[in-house]
């Protein structure tokens, strides 16, 4: 743990706490409340509970050239970031990559390039659709390892740090309430439903969450539409190609538009945003990994539309090459955010209710 | 600043980029009037004391927004009555009071936004209307509004003079990007705050103990303008030697720490001064009604400074400090650390400590818990201070705002001994001691910027259209 963003963040946060303005804003600063003293974990669980909407940022009245030179909402996403890299395993391939967009992208690169290579040398004797250019054993025997491991390395991480901010037993009631929390994304609705501060500074913006709305519910989706796949294939027998009215197409094509749009106004975002009021060493690795994300979906929607033209092999490969590349880094980009998040939101309504 | 951004004509000129001014520069936009701002602040410390308020106390005759029950007109005034002891102007006690409920949805309408009362702060539901965010949102919620229409605002603008010819505001000077620059309007309202941050006018006005003073808020209320205006023969209203000071927390900044340096320990603990010796009733009353008299004991103490100790069993029973008390394991090694003779803090507590006597404690009221045999007694909350750790708190006076101001009409029109200048206003802390003569109440400060930064914006855009 660095002793000295925990620090700082200490500093700030009984700054905070003996004044309690944002109080109204998300749920950050009722939970400080509850505190005199700040232990090591109170820290990281507000960090984690911290969705960075800013409001806090622009009503402070300490921030630089203040003496006190608050910036609540870097600090914890430092803290936040620290928290996630310490937890990952192994430790510097979470730091590299959280960091460097470029490795994200040699990351996609390696998967283009890998995934052409297994279209060049598997190719299939017979097969309708996509399975003419990879059997679906060959897919899943690559899709299956990459997508459970760095599931089960996130699982062992996520349970060291629910340990670290004092979880325990869930109660169906906590898991309903964070849900709900989630779902709506509660904290970036600025406390009242007018957003938060991110891209247009001290005036209030609702874009950001309906972009990250868009994002999550398409992931969502597309994930959906893969399951259902799944189900259809092992349970019904019914092989891919799908139609259009079919149940993976109908969950997927919304799902794809969804998380492209997304993505891109995610990104559009952040090129307006203040980086001085995140973790600003790892904006390129944000960056890519938005992209990358929203390259998921795009590169699936380029497939379907491409459907018995002579594209298909190209935008097989990099469709799958994206996927398989967002899966293999998932341990170790933003990614994570959701899985800590979420484990915060139940651990606030433990700490709240009990 | 480009000389673009100043260029005129100009209907009316803003002196001031707090509340009170925004107010007035919004009203006097919206009615069509060309309104320039000019803020001595640079953009990050713009707003005044502005940025550092919380709420804004409201008359309403039913649930109002965030305001829960009712608080009447009459009832306001007795409480305005209860902290002035009578020092105040009726008829604009009474503007403002009754003003103050159409203000509310006004502020909302113009970007402010409201939230229940804050933790800690149950009592002042029913009157105080508390804003998300604090002061600096409300001020940048203006800022952006002003912005919207069309008002024109420039920073690190200190007005020099406000040229009077006459019954006439002519022009104004204002040092601007190192220049002085003539500055003419058909109006100008005044919202320039008071000279709080003027300590040498401080000290010539309470005396030399004035130079140990904290500021709670801006470093920017320097009193220039006001100067200004006193030399040129304006009317003023309220004492001009006195200003409205509290005790905060000792190691706070010279100026604007604001609301973070509050200590509310005091009723749970003993107070001494430099010498370790107590000098007043630390349990007199709960403290949100004494806090303000306490400035004035510490400020008459040597050194102005006072030390209130603590001991394990209160600790938690008031709000978190800005900085981290103190703490000891002896009263020996409290006084150490904190600068005081061990051996005479040991002896104080010790006579303190022999003097209490057995009956039930209870925080949140008077619980006449009192001392027997101590001078001076401590008359509620007075328990021995015998269980360790120990913890004190270093305090000083802090100076909120001062007093002395301009004494302005039901029109917020600003007045020589000739009668009313016709073209000039004044609103917000540079008029309020026309209605606060002194003490204070919370939130009722942004009441009179409020009502009266409308009025005075009103009438300005009135006056030129």
């Amino acid at each position: 743990m660095s002793t000295d963003l925990i620090a700082e963040a200490r500093r700030q946060t009984e700054i905070c706490n003996a004044c309690r303005y944002c109080e109204g804003f998300c749920s950050v600063f009722p939970a400080l409340t509850r505190n005199k003293a700040f232990a090591d974990g109170d820290i990281t669980h507000l960090a984690n509970l911290c969705h960075n909407c800013r409001g806090c940022y622009y009503s402070c009245q300490y921030t630089a050239p203040h003496e006190f030179a608050l910036n609540f909402p870097a600090i914890l996403a430092e803290v936040r970031q620290e928290s996630w890299e310490r937890h990952a395993w192994p430790r510097p391939l979470a730091r590299f990559f959280h960091e460097c967009g470029v490795a994200v992208a040699a990351a996609l690169v390696a998967g283009f390039a890998l995934l052409f290579g297994m279209l060049q040398a598997l190719r299939p004797e017979t097969g309708h659709g996509f399975y003419a250019y990879l059997t679906h054993g060959a897919m899943v025997a690559l899709f299956l390892p990459a997508f459970l491991l760095p599931l089960a390395a996130l699982a062992i991480s996520l349970r060291a740090y629910w340990r670290e901010i004092g979880g325990k037993r869930l109660q169906w009631r906590e898991v309903v309430n964070a849900g709900k929390s989630a779902a709506r994304l509660k904290n970036l609705d600025g406390g009242q439903g007018q957003g938060c501060n991110f891209e247009r500074e001290d005036r209030y913006s609702d874009r950001r969450r309906w972009f990250h709305q868009a994002v999550m519910y398409g992931f969502l989706l597309c994930f959906a539409a893969t399951s259902a796949g799944t189900i259809l294939h092992y349970v019904f027998a019914l092989h891919a190609p799908y139609g259009p009215f079919s149940l993976p197409k109908l969950l997927g094509v919304p799902g794809g538009i969804l998380l492209t749009a997304g993505c891109a106004g995610l990104a559009w975002l952040k090129t307006k945003a203040d980086p001085a009021l995140g973790a600003a060493r790892v904006w390129g690795g944000e960056m890519a990994f938005v992209l990358l994300l929203g390259a998921t979906g795009a590169t699936g929607l380029a497939l379907y539309a491409a459907t018995g033209t002579a594209a298909v092999p190209v935008l097989l490969a990099l469709h799958l090459g994206t996927v398989l590349t967002f899966f293999v880094l998932l341990p170790f980009t933003k990614m994570v955010h959701g899985f800590y998040r979420f484990a915060t939101l139940l651990a606030e309504e433990q700490k709240q209710h009990r | 600043m480009t000389d673009m951004a100043l260029e005129g004509p100009w209907d009316i000129v803003v002196v001031g980029g707090g509340n009170a001014a925004l107010c007035s520069a919004i009203t006097a936009a919206e009615a069509g009037a060309r309104v320039l701002i000019l803020e001595s602040a640079p953009r990050p410390y713009r707003g005044g004391n502005s940025r550092h308020t919380r709420n804004f106390r409201c008359m309403h005759r039913g649930p109002l927004s965030v305001l829960t029950d009712s608080y009447g007109e009459d009832e306001y005034f007795d409480d305005l009555m209860l902290v002035t002891k009578g020092k105040t102007d009726e008829p604009l006690a009474r503007l403002a009071i009754r003003s103050s409920e159409e203000c509310l949805p006004w502020m909302e309408a113009h970007g402010v936004r409201f939230q229940p009362s804050l933790s800690g702060t149950l009592s002042l539901s029913r009157t105080n209307a508390f804003f998300l965010g604090g002061g600096k949102a409300l001020v940048n919620a203006y800022y952006n509004t002003a912005e919207d229409l069309g008002v024109t605002v420039v920073y690190e603008a200190e007005v020099t003079h406000v040229h009077l010819e006459g019954d006439r505001f002519t022009h104004l000077e204002a040092r601007i990007g190192g220049e002085t620059r003539r500055i003419e309007a058909r109006a100008a309202v005044l919202a320039s705050g008071g000279f709080q941050a003027d300590t040498e006018w401080l000290t010539r006005a309470w005396g030399p103990a004035a130079a140990n003073f904290l500021i709670r808020g801006t470093p920017y209320n320097r009193g220039v303008v006001l100067r200004d205006m006193l030399d040129q023969g304006c009317e003023t209203v309220g004492d001009p030697t006195q200003c409205h000071a509290v005790a905060i927390d000792g190691r706070a900044p010279k100026f604007d720490g604001g609301i973070v340096t509050r200590l509310d320990c005091v009723p749970f603990s003993i107070v001494v001064n430099r010498d370790g010796q107590r000098f007043y009733d630390e349990g007199e009353d709960v403290w949100p009604k004494r806090y303000a008299i306490w400035g004035r004991l510490v400020a008459a103490q040597p050194d102005q400074v006072g030390y209130a100790i603590i001991d394990a069993k209160s600790i938690d029973l008031f709000m978190p400090s800005v900085f981290p008390p103190n703490r000891a394991d002896t009263i020996e090694e409290l006084a150490v650390q904190m600068g005081l003779d061990g051996a005479s803090l040991a002896r104080t507590v010790a006579n303190f400590n022999a003097a209490c006597r057995d009956g039930p404690f209870h925080p949140t009221e008077l619980d006449g818990l009192s001392t027997d045999g101590v001078t001076p007694a401590k008359t509620n909350w007075a328990r021995p201070i015998d269980t360790p750790p120990y913890y004190g708190y270093q305090l000083k006076t802090g100076v909120t705002f001062t007093y002395l101001g301009l004494k302005v009409s039901d029109r917020a029109q600003v007045h020589t001994a000739q009668g009313p200048v016709r073209n000039l206003f004044a609103a917000g802390e540079i008029m309020a001691g026309s209605i606060l003569g002194q003490g204070y109440l919370a939130g009722f400060g942004m009441t009179i910027g409020t009502v009266f930064g409308r009025i005075a914006g009103r009438e300005a855009a009135a006056h030129v259209n």
